[in-house]
Formats: structure tokens, sequence, C-alpha cells
């Protein structure tokens, strides 16, 4: 594998080629806690198959790398707690907010946003805090 | 026509979560802690997003309407307001505390284990309960 920063800009790359074709093609800014929230919440109603055949694609796809390429170490916490507890703040916190790291961050970066550049700066902030907290002080994660 | 290019574009997704690494907590993790052994791997998938990106909304100022037809997305209000920040901080804690986003967490579902399963089906409560905690926050700020 090539050094981790160039995989990081390749995969950026195509991160937001994926987002240039939804935006181009779609006319819907791609979001990927929107697009999961208004299955969950049911203000995506209306367009639903969309919604579901994007989520396909981005299951299926590293499934199929997984084959080929080799499955990638994930090392995700195995502590319950941590687990729901985060899960829980992100589920509510991105969609209180309106956007995660490919809504406010991909997305509304490159246009400029000041929502989005707004969200980014509180997300990163909480999360280097938190990560600080929890690691260096209480070392729990 | 709508559905292949949803399906495209989340096959595109998921690819580049997948090779940047970005299914990896500690990468993630690693970028946040900026006093542990820092990665810099997430700004420079971050750099990479943003600039297919930058370019897809200078042409949206150009071209008439998406390729299926409707309109372009109208940019929202540029209201910085409390659900913003709020919602933006909650995340960013949760986003801290296991090193994982939506987009990762649902890309990572076929090769992350039960843990994986777990942290989704909580985030999926969250969003669940999402509706009611935006209402209590208005209500508590009249002044909005």
């Amino acid at each position: 594998m090539q050094p981790d920063w160039i995989m990081g800009l390749l995969g950026g790359l195509l991160i937001g080629t994926a987002g240039a074709i939804m935006l181009l093609g779609n006319g819907k800014i791609m979001g990927a806690s929107g697009i999961i929230g208004g299955l969950v919440d049911g203000s995506g109603r209306s367009d639903r198959f969309d919604r579901i055949l994007f989520l396909a694609g981005v299951v299926l796809l590293p499934l199929v790398l997984m084959r080929f390429v080799g499955t990638p170490d994930t090392h995700v916490t195995g502590n319950l707690a941590v687990l729901v507890t985060a899960g829980l703040l992100v589920g509510l916190g991105t969609r209180i907010a309106n956007g995660c790291t490919s809504g406010h961050g991909v997305c509304g970066i490159s246009r400029l946003s000041l929502r989005g550049i707004v969200a980014t700066v509180f997300y990163i902030l909480a999360g280097g805090l938190t990560v600080v907290l929890f690691r260096h002080i209480l070392g729990v994660i | 026509m709508r559905l292949i290019l949803s399906f495209i574009a989340g096959a595109l997704f998921g690819t580049g979560l997948y090779l940047s690494g970005m299914t990896d907590t500690d990468k993630v993790q690693g970028w946040l802690d900026i006093f542990g052994d820092w990665d810099p791997t997430l700004a420079f998938v971050m750099g990479g997003a943003i600039l297919p990106m930058a370019i897809a909304w200078r042409v949206t100022r150009r071209a008439r309407a998406p390729l299926v037809g409707g309109a372009f997305p109208v940019p929202a209000d540029p209201e910085v307001d409390r659900r913003l920040v709020i919602g933006s901080t909650l995340f960013g804690m949760g986003w801290g505390l296991s090193g994982l986003c939506p987009g990762p967490a649902v890309a990572s579902l076929s090769f992350g284990g039960t843990e994986g399963v777990v942290f989704l089906i909580a985030m999926l409560a969250g969003m669940f309960l999402a509706p009611g905690v935006k209402l209590r926050l208005d209500r508590a700020s009249p002044a909005e």
C-alpha cells in the first residue's frame, strides 16, 4: 500500500467526486447523516429509494474490495458504554446540527458556507477535547 | 437515472472511505489527538474531497439544472444558530469517543464486527430522537 497520506488524498478525491455526482446529477447535497436520518425519522420518505441505493453502494463497495484487497483494521472499541454513548451523541448531534463530516465538512466548506465552517470548527474542537479528556486524563479510550 | 447516480455516488463514497483509511477509528482519533502520536491523514482526505466539490459548486453557477432535472439545492439560511452549535458539539463528542462518524459507520458495517453494529443501532436511535430534542431546544429559547 502507498503511504497513508497518498491513500487519504486519493480516497478524499473519490469522496468529493461522489459529492459532485450527487450535486450535478441529482441536485442533492451529499450528507451521510442526512441521507440516513431522513430514512429514520421519515422526513426523506419521498426519495427513500435514492437514499437506500446510496447506502447500498456505501456498504457494497467496501464489501467487494474486502475480497480483493483485504480487510482493513477498524480498531472500533469493545467498550459497550462508550459505543452506545458515542452512537447516541453522533446520531442526535448530526441531526440537530443538520449535517456531519460529509454534509457540513466536505459539501459546506467547499462552497465556503459559514454554517459548514462553524459546524466543522465545533465538532473538531469537541472531538479533540473529548479525545484528550478521555484518553490522556481519564484513560478510558 | 436518479437511482443509478445515487448508487454510483454511494459506491464511490464507500470506496473513498475504505481507501483513505477513514474506517479505521485509530486514524480518526489519531488526527483529533494533538497531544498523542498525531496522524495527519484526515486532513488530506478532507482536502482531497473538498477539491472536486468546490469545482462542482462552481459548475452549478453556470449549468442550468441538475442532470435529472429539477433545481440545484438552495444554500441554507447562513444564520449560525444554537442548533448548529449544540448539535455539532454533541456530534464531535461522540466522534472523538468512538472515532466514527455516520459515513464510515455505514461503510465499515461489513468488516466492523458486532461493535460497529452496536454503534450503528445507537446512532439510529439518536437520529430517531433528534426531532423531539430539536423542538425542546427551540422551546427553551423563545427569542428565536
